[in-house]
């Protein structure tokens, strides 16, 4: 297959439940090899939209095309490139971990041994292989979760489309699975992610879509968006001591001052120049800067804004 | 076409492990079509061929249609179908690999009638014929189980329901309990549109050498009944499924 072919191509793509316009013309591709975000709130169309690239529900109107295959003409072709992680645990409970994976290889026309081997090594990775004879039911969220991710690898899939990965898992499970994307991208893999943590998107996408009434709005990396948002910036600084809050609204340049636990947040539009006040202020008054960042607008704040915009 | 037919063994065998191999649902297959026999046959003095090919015949009805109407809406609930349907496999595999389940343990459970008829001096004239009746009819039986489950529900209590209102009345009608000459005219007609009645008959044919109508028509009508059956559910699954997800 060629490099540089787009993993995914999405023409024109239309979903319709009765009068309700699910996801309205959308027209996007995926590199191959980039991990790609897809966000949104809820009610967006994310979840038809991933549904469509999956072959799982049918577009009205419009096209989607996997590796260069048409996933409605080509629907197994095309299915047995891609695994996919949606959005509710959903291994079978009554099954063993290890029975999970044989039979997902089974789907997925594995050879037996590449199926032993891929499964051994896949929980041997996500830290199950002590739990593999043990049933679904009795795992935790978390496992339950990378297993579900070892399903979807059990056939070496060209792209991965996940769907919420991370959701309402504690923060080593969410970093074991968030490192084994990185991972599984350096080795190539291409990958679709939905989420709603900002910071996931900003830490592992290299371009990202918005999505808001079925419509995109907005496509790039997320650096890209966030200078294309612009807005405010804000200085964050602490002090040793307590301090008057009024005494800032009076800085140049300071639009805004909130007080956040044992921090003040200063909205600014010259940062460098508020640093320089603030730094004479702690002077004047002999107090101590225990912390002073400099902080521009988050992917939240991009994210708020385009959602808003499409409004 | 190989390799669909790969996948579906798959399905089947999850099948088997999920939903059949459950002490329950094996003690409820063998128990349940005893109990409404001897209801019906206590006291009538019939002879015990006639009631072994009846008794036969209805567990196989009982076993085949016993969970396929269940899998997916269980399936919809657990959230496991969406997976299903994301994997390189068509409806009609997904559908086949829960018959085949379904035939399994109809065939399976068939055998218990079977070999209580034979314990107790019933003598099977024609066994060839009667297996391929019993596979053929697990087929047919399950593939209308399939028709159930397209409801486009997550509850199974309402597609038990549902397959519960069209089981009973089937049972009455089929020359299970009256034999199917002896029914009235409008009696006969019900009878003709009932894929068990031709179980029935060809069971009857198997034990006792003789049937209502040739046999050639009861393996016939039966293929019949499974090709309009899979078709419909082939059909009915693809437009439910959306809205199943």
């Amino acid at each position: 297959m060629m490099e540089s072919m787009n993993a995914i191509e999405v023409d024109d793509l239309t979903k319709q439940f009765d009068d309700f316009t699910a996801v309205n013309h959308l027209d996007f591709e995926v590199k191959n090899g980039e991990i790609f975000g897809f966000l949104g709130p809820n009610g967006a169309g994310k979840t038809t939209t991933v549904r469509m690239l999956t072959g799982i529900i049918k577009p009205d109107f419009g096209q989607v095309s996997i590796m260069g295959l048409d996933i409605r003409r080509d629907p197994i072709r095309a299915k047995q490139l891609i695994g996919v992680v949606p959005e509710l645990s959903n291994a079978y409970t009554e099954l063993t971990a290890w029975n999970n994976l044989q039979f997902i290889a089974e789907l997925y026309g594995v050879p037996k041994k590449d199926a032993r081997q891929r499964a051994e090594k896949l929980l041997g990775k996500f830290d199950l292989y002590e739990r593999k004879d043990h049933k679904v039911r009795t795992f935790s969220k978390g496992m339950k979760q990378k297993l579900i991710l070892a399903m979807s690898l059990m056939n070496d899939p060209e792209i991965i489309f996940l769907d919420e990965p991370t959701s309402g898992l504690d923060v080593m499970s969410a970093r074991l699975i968030k490192d084994m994307l990185l991972e599984l991208n350096k080795e190539g893999k291409t990958i679709f992610l939905t989420t709603h943590y900002m910071e996931e998107v900003n830490q592992l996408c290299s371009r990202v879509a918005i999505i808001n009434h079925g419509k995109i709005a907005a496509i790039d990396a997320p650096e890209k968006l966030k200078m294309k948002v612009g807005g405010l910036k804000w200085v964050e600084i602490s002090f040793n001591t307590s301090v008057d809050i009024s005494d800032f609204h009076t800085m140049s340049g300071v639009i805004d001052v909130r007080m956040s636990a044992d921090k003040l947040r200063l909205y600014t539009n010259e940062p460098g120049r508020t640093v320089y006040q603030l730094v004479d202020y702690s002077r004047s008054n002999d107090l101590e800067i225990v912390t002073l960042n400099t902080l521009t607008p988050t992917f939240e704040d991009v994210f708020i804004k385009l959602i808003g915009e499409v409004k | 076409m190989i390799d669909q037919l790969k996948r579906a063994c798959a399905i089947a065998k999850k099948d088997v492990s999920i939903y059949y191999l459950k002490g329950p649902v094996i003690i409820f297959g063998i128990l349940f079509p005893v109990f409404l026999f001897l209801a019906f046959v206590i006291g009538r003095d019939l002879p015990v061929d006639f009631l072994i090919a009846g008794l036969l015949s209805m567990t196989i009805f009982f076993t085949s249609m016993s969970i396929t109407p269940v899998i997916a809406p269980t399936e919809t609930q657990t959230r496991n179908l969406e997976r299903l349907v994301s994997a390189p496999v068509s409806i009609t595999t997904i559908l086949l690999g829960d018959m085949l389940a379904s035939v399994l343990f109809g065939i399976g459970i068939s055998l218990v009638p079977i070999l209580v008829g034979m314990a107790i001096g019933v003598t099977v004239t024609h066994p060839f014929i009667l297996a391929a009746g019993i596979v053929l009819a697990a087929f047919c039986f399950s593939a209308m189980g399939l028709i159930f489950s397209s409801t486009p529900t997550s509850m199974t209590s309402t597609v038990m329901m549902i397959s519960t209102m069209v089981k009973f009345p089937l049972v009455f009608i089929s020359g299970i309990f009256i034999p199917v000459g002896e029914l009235p005219q409008w009696g006969l007609v019900l009878a003709s549109v009932s894929p068990l009645t031709y179980i029935t008959d060809l069971c009857r044919y198997s034990f006792q050498g003789t049937s209502y109508y040739p046999i050639w028509i009861d393996i016939t009508a039966l293929v019949i009944f499974l090709i309009i059956f899979m078709t419909a559910a082939v059909k009915l699954h693809e437009k439910s499924l959306p809205e199943r997800l």
